[in-house]
């Protein structure tokens, strides 16, 4: 019954959300809602709260005001809820963030033993699956330090989806990679929203956008600015911000 | 076609052989010449004197006569074979260990199977040195090959021999004391322990019991419970505000008069105490810069996850944390090990007391402190070089410094 409701219900409803550091108001009431399926992509200005407000959804960072739940459940002070929905949202860091003092293989099963509690064998397997779809089952025994940017940050969404995530966070996936290792990792991520996964991504990767987003957020100044379709964004921006900041994006 | 003419690139030359090095390093101008004609007599002359200070003046009768003083101080004769059984027990560990590990226990193991072959092959008849007794010691150097040999099998894996080395530091240390239990046997107090023995068990216990202190007292600075965090840190810096040596006096003299009378904790047992805790407040301080080496993005990659607070400190954060602290850590165990030394101060029969107490013995000895402070200070200087030798092959094995 409730499953059923919750097939409806957008997998992450964010309602008025704020948040400050210090005096600084970094988020000014982000309202938005994804669907499941959906691929959201999210740009903008740095320091126009694009990082802040993706990592509010699985609360690294923490909002003060407003409300965000993520599949049916609202993230509060309650440490429990937090464990689950982290269990359930997947993370892609800027700076990919692997574990060096542990092998490949051993970063993508690290969670699914420790917190879902498989048998290692089963983790190991499915990690080896994980490795054969973004492309480098033959790293499985290197460790971080030995693969290249590219290579890593394959690493880190073969990690994230170990987990079977419903929804996968991207924070600037491709932002510290060699301009050559970018496509071997947006290929990985067409193919994830292809599959019908739940994305979030916040990027500059404008090709990327066009090709697989469902809806776009353009942010700036702790706001969301304007928000659409590409073809919307790309074709007829109606704020003049935006106008600005897709002819800079884009000129070059 | 014309072929562009590639300018041909010369090869640098050969590093200068070593003739030419001294031409050009050492003997470039007539100072540098005058200088090393000097040194090179000033060395020559001062390893000649050693040499025959060692071979011809010296007496080294303080230190010939009594290995098993300084090897165990006053443990009763008629014991001894206890002190051989544990001797034993280590020949098969560091063996296996050997083995397994190769190169930090190999270290280790040249050392022991040194120190073997040195008491097997003592250059003194001493009585209790018998022919019989010297070929029970060099035995254990077969029992090491038999370790070497048995720690091949699959069946014996890290696993099993990690509990085995903390398994061991108990039965040997029951077999020193004696035990009421099982075989019954007598019980020898500890004031009649000494030399080497107390020394390394001072260091060692001081070393595996504040290692796990330390780091516990490291995370719980870091701890978000402000009464957690202010208890290590007051505790932290209070004890890294006190040398060493009152600390002992505290705990071996003053301490007693507040227990209740009757409880009398044993005079050896307070002096570990106080290394312990000495000890594990530098750890705490050490590991506490490793900690803080850890990115954050480690903590929020983990968190991500779904890792409990508890999962990422010891899963992620404090592994990487302690291979960083590896150097200083080996440093402080160096240090620690070299400060049993003060245990003298609260008449603890260390080493170093046992060489004074043999120097003032016999009025014969009186001009030989050389001999026997000379002979103690190679003893430590091999122990901690040992150490210092085996940490940095740990930190090849674990990869520190490869990112």
């Amino acid at each position: 019954m409730t499953e059923l409701m919750d097939d409806q219900k957008p997998i992450i409803i964010a309602r008025d959300v704020h948040k400050w550091f210090g005096d600084f108001h970094a988020l000014k009431g982000i309202t938005m809602d994804v669907q499941k399926g959906e691929v959201v992509v999210i740009f903008g200005p740095s320091g126009s709260g694009k990082s802040t407000f993706i990592r509010t959804i699985n609360r690294l960072e923490e909002h003060q005001q407003g409300q965000i739940i993520v599949d049916g459940i609202e993230l509060s002070h309650d440490v429990r809820n937090i464990e689950k929905i982290r269990m359930d949202t997947g993370m892609v860091f800027q700076q990919f963030n692997l574990f060096p003092h542990l092998s490949v293989l051993d970063n993508i099963t690290l969670a699914p033993i420790w917190v879902r509690k498989w048998k290692r064998p089963e983790a190991e397997e499915i990690g080896m699956q994980l490795l054969e779809r973004v492309g480098i089952p033959e790293q499985a025994q290197k460790y971080p330090g030995q693969l290249s940017g590219g290579q890593q940050q394959r690493v880190a969404i073969a990690r994230a989806l170990a987990m079977q995530p419903k929804i996968m966070l991207f924070d600037e996936p491709t932002s510290a990679l060699d301009p050559e290792m970018i496509k071997e990792v947006l290929d990985v991520m067409i193919e994830l929203a292809q599959s019908g996964m739940t994305m979030v991504v916040v990027t500059h990767e404008m090709g990327f956008a066009r090709g697989v987003a469902d809806r776009m957020y353009f942010f700036d100044g702790g706001l969301i600015v304007e928000s659409g379709s590409p073809e919307e964004i790309f074709n007829n921006p109606q704020e003049d911000r935006t106008k600005l900041f897709l002819s800079q994006i884009l000129k070059h | 076609m014309a072929t562009l003419l590639e300018p041909e690139v010369m090869r640098p030359p050969e590093p200068p052989g070593f003739r030419t090095w001294i031409r050009k390093n050492l003997f470039n101008n007539w100072i540098n010449s005058l200088l090393t004609i000097v040194l090179v007599v000033f060395i020559c002359w001062g390893i000649y004197s050693l040499l025959r200070w060692i071979f011809t003046i010296a007496d080294w009768e303080p230190v010939l006569e009594y290995p098993i003083l300084y090897l165990v101080g006053q443990y009763p004769r008629e014991f001894l074979w206890r002190v051989g059984l544990v001797i034993s027990i280590y020949s098969i560990l560091i063996g296996m260990s050997w083995r397994k590990w190769s190169g930090i226990m190999g270290v280790l193991g040249l050392t022991f199977a040194g120190f073997i072959l040195v008491l097997g092959l003592w250059p003194a008849s001493i009585p209790i040195l018998t022919t019989a007794n010297r070929a029970l010691i060099l035995a254990n150097l077969g029992i090491i090959g038999v370790g070497y040999f048995i720690g091949g099998s699959k069946k014996i894996t890290p696993r099993l021999l990690l509990p085995a080395w903390l398994l061991s530091l108990v039965v040997s240390l029951l077999l020193l004391y004696g035990t009421p239990f099982l075989g019954a046997l007598d019980i020898v107090t500890t004031n009649l322990w000494g030399g080497l023995l107390v020394t390394l068990l001072l260091a060692i216990g001081g070393i595996t019991i504040s290692f796990p202190f330390g780091v516990m007292l490291a995370l719980g600075r870091r701890s978000s419970l402000p009464i957690i965090r202010v208890i290590c840190t007051v505790f932290i810096e209070t004890i890294r505000g006190v040398p060493l040596i009152s600390i002992l006096f505290l705990f071996s003299l003053i301490l007693p008069l507040f227990l209740p009378t009757g409880i009398r904790v044993d005079r050896l047992i307070r002096a570990l105490v106080g290394m312990t805790i000495f000890s594990a407040a530098y750890t705490a301080e050490n590991v506490r810069g490793g900690l803080a080496a850890v990115p954050y993005g480690q903590t929020e990659a983990a968190k991500a996850l779904g890792h409990s607070n508890f999962q990422i400190t010891a899963l992620i954060v404090l592994p990487q944390a302690l291979r960083a602290v590896i150097p200083p850590i080996v440093g402080q165990f160096i240090s620690l090990f070299k400060d049993t030394t003060l245990a003298s101060g609260v008449a603890v029969l260390e080493l170093l007391s046992v060489g004074r107490s043999i120097l003032n013995s016999d009025p014969q000895y009186i001009g030989l402190q050389m001999e026997v402070y000379g002979f103690i200070a190679l003893v430590f200087w091999i122990l901690s070089y040992m150490m210092s030798h085996a940490s940095r092959n740990l930190e090849s094995s674990l990869g520190v410094g490869e990112r």
